[in-house]
């Protein structure tokens, strides 16, 4: 078993650093293109990889899961807030978990 | 405005921000409690990292036993998009702010505040953004830390059930630009494809998963980047 506090220094320490190096080293634009196209890609790839099959693997029944994120989707696609997708996904596991176990 | 009505106007922003990461964060506290945080451990987790994606990363890596390298790695990769905020929060300060609100601010540069502070027309106004923090940051932080206690009392199915509000939270900041934009949807569903490929194929099961987030998401990443690179403002004029 590793040292939980390390891996908070390690996690808190590499996320400053991401967030400040900009703001005290970039006073223009990053110009170069495919840099540019990376980064913007990068948010939305890693948490859609983290997303699926993890959501399907933590509920008790992976339908229940898997419902949970078809409805996310389209809540989030009819432009539903944050807080509104993220309290739907539990309450749909919930309901249909009572009624299939 | 003068400083005290721009901390005043950030702290009433800031409230419904703290309300939805306070539900986010106590599914986040669940995942923490399971992978052997305590309460304590979870709290100062969140008011040192303020990134969903990117304790959740810590989380799984915890839970995994995985090394300090690789969490550092995955970290970097989960919380890359920060980076890109940062460049363009650097456009908002005006010349006059001292030098020091940027280590400040930088630290606690949240999806959410990146969001309003972006918004307003005005240069960035470090009160403003101050006031903003100060009420989302508690709301994170006790939400963590309850959904650890939680965690540990409610049953079984109720714990699996609450989990699933970080994943709603994931899919509601993927949805919106995957709707907007047909090259970002083909990529959410080609994450999605492959991504349970790689978590399924017995020849990759020795690979660890935040690895084979890490690798995943710098391949589809960059090939996008290479075959569909977004428009440049050269391109607009």
């Amino acid at each position: 078993m590793r040292n939980i506090w390390i891996y908070i220094l390690i996690s808190a320490a590499v996320t400053y650093l991401i967030r400040v190096t900009p703001l005290i080293l970039i006073r223009r634009e990053i110009k170069n293109r495919t840099v540019r196209s990376f980064l913007y890609y990068v948010p939305t790839v890693t948490l859609a990889v983290m997303t699926v099959p993890a959501i399907i693997d933590t509920t008790a029944s992976p339908v229940s899961g898997l419902a949970a994120l078809l409805v996310g989707i389209v809540l989030a696609a009819m432009g539903k807030s944050m807080f509104t997708v993220a309290v739907v996904c539990p309450v749909v596991v919930l309901i249909l978990e009572y009624f299939l176990i | 405005m003068n400083g005290k009505k721009l901390l005043l106007t950030g702290l009433k922003d800031g409230i419904p921000i703290a309300l939805a990461y306070f539900a986010v964060a106590f599914a986040l506290g669940i995942a923490a409690g399971k992978a052997g945080f305590s309460a304590i451990q979870a709290v100062i987790l969140s008011i040192t990292n303020n990134a969903s994606a990117g304790e959740y990363a810590a989380i799984s890596m915890v839970a995994s036993s995985a090394g300090y390298v690789e969490t550092a790695l995955m970290i970097l990769v989960a919380n890359a998009r920060y980076f890109l905020m940062s460049c363009t929060i650097s456009q908002k300060f005006s010349k006059s702010t001292p030098f020091y609100h940027r280590l400040l601010i930088g630290f606690a540069l949240t999806d959410e505040i990146f969001a309003i502070n972006v918004a307003r027309k005005s240069d960035l106004q470090p009160a403003y953004a101050y006031g903003a923090v100060s009420v989302a940051i508690p709301g994170w932080a006790l939400g963590t830390g309850l959904g650890v206690v939680m965690g540990n009392i409610l049953p079984a199915f109720a714990v699996s059930a609450l989990s699933t509000a970080l994943f709603g939270m994931f899919i509601a900041i993927i949805v919106p630009p995957a709707v907007k934009n047909k090259t970002m949807a083909v990529l959410v569903i080609l994450s999605f494809i492959l991504s349970t490929l790689a978590d399924r194929l017995t020849l990759l099961k020795n690979i660890p998963s935040g690895t084979k987030t890490i690798i995943l998401t710098v391949v589809i990443a960059l090939g996008a980047a290479i075959i569909r690179p977004i428009p440049t403002d050269d391109d607009c004029e």
